[in-house]
């Protein structure tokens, strides 16, 4: 089990704007009558886009507000599931797989490259605030290992050099490709394609 | 090799666009009307027919699957649920398909909804896997327009809705039972079985639920036949499967091969070889995280089928081939991979919430050499204290690992590990209880 804490410091309200309010509702739609509480996740996440990518309390009594059900039950929820931030994380949050898969092909080097150029420690913001980062579990994209995601993006078989690189031009402010960083295409075999030849460049 | 058409996957590696129009191209949408004009019956027995069996790790037979959904809808409406939460470590297989053969999963959503009388779809996807899933629902939006799925879908007179639902990075939702608490807005923690979600799923309502890639071979195996199907592969193991190779190869992908085809071919053709040879190849895991590893021996004549892999103890699992070449340490793989369950236990039962964390930290301390040599038949006990003692399969995916190294890398941890707490040293051993009374200084 992984254990989660929300932050000490908490804003003292919480309100949806008029564009969260709008995909909550669509949101709510999807369900039958009566089953609202299935919207519970969606919200969070709603609530975490608007919120600077974190949840505080306020949102979690909101959104128990909204659908109707028990404060504690959001609570259980956005504990439970790991993608939820408790506390504040940075404009660019950046997630390195470590598991496995990723590990035996040198994910301990982006490892390095965050801490070199963000903070010693994970869950730290960067000197300038705009950046954190956190190891995490496989992330589903083992064919392209090691990979790390930031954002919503992933970035894919990285090595340490084009790690810096990346690290670089988001502590800029810019937003780099995603993709594959040795220029492969998706999850073909690279330099070493038997199948489907027929398409390939057609 | 698999012959290029006969490959239900054309667009893996998507050369030739993922939107609604090349998708037609390929054969998507043709003729599903007269497809489900054939009848429920005809579907459920072409399935059986072709051996399908689901791909999400069980292996459980897809056709018996949907024909254990009652067959008069009752008061209580009828769901099919699609599992999109691939978070097994070694497999990324549904992603491509959920970005780029999107429509393949739609129609097959059609198809099966239409075979378990569902009018109510839910996609099931791993909040990771964010980015790919707005392009499955820019496909659905796509579908809807040109009413392949909605009211009266693709003129066939049946309703279908789909919704995407996210999951939020809990690997357990993979558990269907635990994905339908998910989706109900609770804790992701696994239900007792039975009663089993065929008749008592979500909202308490019968519910079908599959894998993508599952659902998404069944329009071709209803285009081309359940025979044609059943011709690839071998009996009980048939049809073709995409595998994920990653690991020390030199080049990981994702290849979508025959069932039962050799180990050996799908590393060395496909994969570009094992990093420093086949002779630097030190063990396989074959089927994703949870399946015990496989040493090098046994990987020469080794064919990747449910059966054949059972038969070595393993299991096809996932179809997530993780090489590890002898660059590596083993002990380390494997605890990287307890550390993983560790993390991703719900916590309901105590055999997993305290064992994978036991077994994690014992497999730390004999990676760096640390343990008693009597540590590595309680580590075995631990995992047998584990296995087959809790609500769901999370308590042997966390344990089998473990076994797997214990059975095929024993000596490597003892040659490692031998220290004996007998013998008084200077170490210290948190769980030992005398420890107060070994000498600090001796």
């Amino acid at each position: 089990m992984s254990l989660k804490r929300p932050s000490k410091e908490q804003p003292e309200s919480f309100e949806f704007n008029s564009s969260s309010l709008d995909a909550a509702n669509k949101i709510i739609a999807k369900y039958p009558k009566g089953k609202q509480q299935s919207a519970v996740m969606a919200l969070l996440y709603i609530a975490q886009r608007q919120n600077n990518n974190w949840i505080p309390l306020a949102a979690m009594k909101y959104i128990a507000k909204i659908l109707d059900m028990p404060y504690i039950k959001v609570y259980e929820v956005a504990t439970f599931y790991s993608m939820y931030n408790l506390s504040p994380v940075g404009k660019y949050f950046v997630q390195v797989c470590t598991t496995t898969p990723c590990m035996i092909r040198g994910a301990n080097k982006l490892v390095e490259a965050c801490k070199e150029k963000i903070s010693e420690n994970e869950s730290e913001l960067s000197p300038d605030k705009s950046c954190s980062w956190m190891e995490v579990e496989c992330l589903g994209a083992c064919v392209n290992a090691p990979m790390m995601q930031i954002n919503d993006e992933n970035y894919e078989d990285l090595n340490k050099e084009k790690t810096l690189e990346i690290l670089d031009m988001i502590l800029k402010g810019d937003t780099p490709k995603a993709g594959s960083y040795r220029g492969r295409v998706n999850n073909e075999p690279e330099n070493n394609r038997k199948t489907l030849m027929e398409f390939k460049n057609a | 090799m698999l012959k290029d058409k006969d490959r239900i996957f054309q667009n893996l590696y998507n050369d030739l666009g993922s939107d609604i129009v090349s998708a037609q191209k390929r054969g998507d949408w043709v003729d599903t009307k007269e497809i489900i004009n054939k009848g429920r019956d005809w579907i459920i027995n072409e399935v059986k027919d072709s051996q399908l069996r689901g791909r999400g790790g069980a292996g459980f037979p897809t056709g018996l699957k949907w024909s254990f959904a009652p067959k008069e809808v009752g008061s209580r409406p009828h769901y099919l649920v699609i599992n999109a939460d691939e978070s097994e470590p070694g497999t990324c297989k549904d992603r491509d398909i959920l970005r780029f053969e999107p429509h393949k999963l739609i129609e097959g959503c059609l198809i099966a909804s239409y075979a378990v009388q569902a009018h109510v779809c839910y996609i099931y996807i791993r909040g990771e896997y964010f980015v790919d899933g707005q392009k499955l629902r820019a496909a659905i939006d796509e579908a809807y327009e040109k009413k392949l799925i909605g009211k009266n879908a693709s003129g066939t007179g049946w309703d279908l809705d789909i919704y995407i639902h996210y999951g939020a990075g809990a690997y357990i939702c993979g558990e269907e039972t635990a994905l339908l608490e998910s989706i109900e807005g609770n804790k992701g923690q696994p239900r007792l079985k039975p009663p089993f979600p065929a008749l008592v799923g979500l909202y308490g309502c019968p519910t079908i639920i599959n894998n993508v890639e599952t659902i998404a071979v069944v329009p071709t195996i209803l285009r081309r036949g359940g025979k044609w199907f059943a011709s690839l592969g071998r009996e009980k193991n048939t049809g073709t499967k995409i595998f994920c190779i990653s690991g020390n190869v030199n080049s990981p992908c994702n290849v979508e091969e025959e069932m039962n085809i050799p180990l050996k071919e799908l590393i060395e053709v496909h994969a570009g070889g094992v990093v420093g040879g086949w002779d630097n190849l030190q063990a396989v895991i074959p089927g994703g995280s949870s399946m015990p590893l496989i040493p090098k021996e046994k990987c020469e004549t080794l064919t990747m089928d449910f059966d054949s892999l059972v038969a070595e103890k393993s299991g096809l699992g996932t179809a997530g081939v993780v090489v590890i070449n002898k660059d590596q340490d083993i002990i380390k793989c494997m605890a990287r991979i307890a550390r993983f369950y560790k993390h991703e236990s719900c916590g309901q039962c105590t055999p997993c919430r305290e064992g994978s964390g036991w077994m994690w930290r014992m497999l730390e301390r004999m990676a760096k050499g640390e343990a008693s040599k009597d540590e590595i038949e309680m580590l075995g006990d631990v995992t047998k204290q584990i296995e087959g003692h809790t609500i769901c399969a999370f308590g042997e995916g966390s344990s089998w690992p473990v076994q797997g190294l214990l059975r095929h890398f024993k000596d490597e941890i003892k040659k490692r590990n031998k220290f004996d707490p007998i013998v008084k040293e200077n170490k210290n051993i948190p769980y030992l209880v005398d420890q107060h009374l070994l000498d600090k200084n001796a």
